[in-house]
């Protein structure tokens, strides 16, 4: 039972982690009325994911894969998942910067930026 | 000869270095903006031509980029079914952009326009990317390029509504693009291969695992959020009716067939029928959705007041047709569901340029300020008229071309309920298309909007270089549907292909 649970849990807590991390994100941006905190809950979405890559290319004790004189060390690291994040990191980027410049325009437009009283000013016009 | 053969990565590279070009330009004279970015679009096009003759007459491309071989490097990939999807994309957006000149300088402030032919250019190029990768990290980093410009693109409009438009699009578009990314990251852990063609040969050993079932629900729900899929379309309406004519012309038809396309991709290429069909039995789900998703888009609208929203809820209704294909999943309704991704494309193109050509004109897609237009847009109303045909289906259009493939093959999969199906969604779609057709034939102008148009009789209608794009698309949708042999000759080793045939 308890190993079961280790097995389970403990053992791959950091997928645990990147689980609770996406729902974390995926309720900010649903559920969040603040358009900013809505892109702080897109961050954190996309963040679990970075994790997740990070976390499935992980090898206990593996080191980098680099040639030496005597060849490439026995244990090492996939380096292409870590290069697909770095990718993906920098389209979070770029979206985080177009989210966050639309809200400025929305909130030189109606000055409000909670999703209710949007959609009031929204109606009234 | 080299250079022949390496065509291919020109196609996106070279636009890539075009759109810094326009910006650059752009800071010394606004007016080479346009004329760099219509000559790229334009030889984009011919230059997909060149490879889908070379396609159907040699096989596959398969093109290493910096010569590194495939399960190292990317490649880029183009049989005949990219090849086709290529063509038609490249041909709607050189139609697009001869329409957007005169478009753009009345939607658009002066100031933005470097930004809006650099955007486009993206857009374009990203999609292209999308549609000839054979890679699936790469095909992630496409997509993101094209929605990044896609949203910024559907701001720019000078109306404040497309703020909130593009924003609700960016949050559905942005969980959409991280579920394809888990999707791709569960893909990765199960076969260690990022390639299209190897990871089709490693998966059916673990087509079991639970990792699969998961990669696949992320990437489908992923993509039926980019291509509006009836419950995900929420995005859609507002994205389409807000945004500058230009942009609902380009997202409208090139940007929803590529993501209809890279769908198409994976569930065939990647996950090949015996997963859809027999592994993971999702196609039966995908009919029944496709069936609700002609019935809701296209009553929802008849509902509308508003001619672009009208026509965008009209295109939930014809995703459903293309994903009806998908879920049958036999060649003759493959064939259907990939000439009415060319046919859709071209008689959206058109009904939304009518429709920029209207707001052109006189400012205003109220259906109800149309009355009696016919008199002062005879050429509009006229294109309207033969694009709503083929809309509905009525021969010898391209519409009704795909629609009888479609029925045809929900035949031949003994499916009659769903071919009943596709036969409301017509009638329905003739409803929503004769609103505007008696508004603007048998509408009484005197009750409707001001009379000015005896002033300007020299351009009454429009500027020719938004007229001539408009009657050529109209005039497409008669001719693919009359001349359907030829465009069988590329989609019928297509949907082969997709079969895992040939």
């Amino acid at each position: 039972m308890i190993e079961s649970f280790s097995e389970l849990f403990l053992s791959r807590y950091n997928y645990w982690m990147a689980i609770i991390l996406m729902l974390i994100g995926l309720y900010a941006l649903i559920a969040k009325q603040n358009l900013v905190k809505k892109i702080i809950g897109l961050n954190i979405f996309q963040t679990a994911i970075f994790l997740f890559y990070i976390s499935f290319a992980e090898v206990r004790g593996g080191t980098a894969p680099i040639y030496t004189a005597e060849g490439i060390s026995a244990l090492y690291v996939n380096p292409l998942p870590h290069v697909l994040i770095l990718t993906a990191i920098v389209v979070g980027v770029s979206v985080t910067a177009v989210a966050l410049s639309l809200i400025v325009r929305i909130y030189e437009e109606y000055g409000v930026i909670d999703e209710d009283e949007l959609m009031q000013v929204v109606r009234k016009r | 000869m080299t250079i022949i053969n390496h065509i291919p990565v020109f196609l996106v590279a070279i636009p890539i270095l075009a759109s810094l070009l326009i910006l650059a330009t752009g800071w010394y004279d606004r007016r080479f903006c346009y004329p760099i970015a219509l000559i790229t679009i334009l030889s984009q096009f011919l230059a997909s031509l060149a490879i889908l003759l070379r396609v159907l007459d040699g096989g596959t491309i398969r093109y290493h980029l910096g010569s590194w071989a495939p399960p190292l490097g990317i490649e880029l990939v183009i049989d005949s079914f990219n090849g086709f999807i290529l063509v038609a994309i490249l041909l709607l957006a050189a139609a697009t952009i001869v329409y957007a000149r005169r478009s753009v300088e009345k939607e658009i402030a002066p100031d933005k326009i470097v930004s809006f032919y650099v955007l486009f250019q993206l857009l374009v190029t990203g999609l292209v990317g999308m549609t000839i990768t054979g890679d699936v990290f790469n095909l992630y980093v496409f997509l993101e390029i094209s929605s990044i410009a896609a949203y910024t693109l559907i701001a720019s409009s000078r109306k404040p509504h497309s703020y909130l438009a593009s924003f609700n699009y960016l949050i559905l578009g942005s969980i959409a693009a991280g579920f394809i990314l888990l999707g791709i990251g569960n893909l990765y852990v199960v076969t260690g291969t990022l390639n299209m063609a190897e990871l089709a040969t490693l998966l059916p050993a673990s087509y079991h695992l639970a990792t699969v079932h998961s990669a696949f629900l992320f990437l489908m729900i992923g993509f039926s959020i980019k291509v509006a899929f009836f419950p995900l379309h929420l995005w859609l309406p507002d994205a389409y009716a807000e945004s500058p004519s230009a942009v609902t012309v380009l997202i409208s038809t090139v940007m929803a067939k590529v993501s209809v396309y890279a769908l198409f991709r994976l569930l065939f290429t990647v996950f090949t029928t015996a997963y859809i069909i027999d592994s993971f039995p999702v196609t039966g789900f995908i009919l029944l959705m496709a069936t609700v998703a002609i019935v809701a888009g296209a009553v929802l609208a008849i509902a509308q007041e508003d001619l672009k929203r009208m026509l965008a809820y009209s295109s939930v209704s014809q995703i459903g047709y293309i994903m009806f294909a998908l879920g049958v999943a036999n060649e003759i309704a493959l064939e259907g569901g990939l000439l009415h991704i060319l046919g859709h494309a071209v008689m959206k193109g058109c009904l939304f340029m009518v429709a920029g050509l209207i707001i052109y004109r006189m400012g205003t897609s109220r259906l109800s300020d149309m009355k009696g237009l016919s008199k002062t847009m005879p050429i509009s109303c006229a294109a309207f008229a033969l694009a709503g045909a083929s809309m509905i289906g009525i021969p010898p259009t391209i519409g009704f071309m795909s629609k009888y493939y479609l029925v045809l093959g929900a035949f031949e999969a003994g499916l009659w309920p769903y071919a009943a199906v596709l036969l409301v969604g017509s009638l329905l779609a003739a409803i929503y298309i004769w609103r505007f057709i008696e508004i603007a034939y048998f509408g009484d102008p005197h009750g409707g909007h001001d009379e000015d148009h005896h002033t300007h009789t020299a351009e009454r209608e429009g500027p020719l270089s938004m007229l001539a794009p408009m009657v050529c698309l109209a005039i497409l949708c008669l001719l693919f549907g009359i001349f359907v042999e030829v465009l069988m000759g590329a989609v019928g080793p297509a949907a082969l292909l997709l079969l895992g045939g040939a």
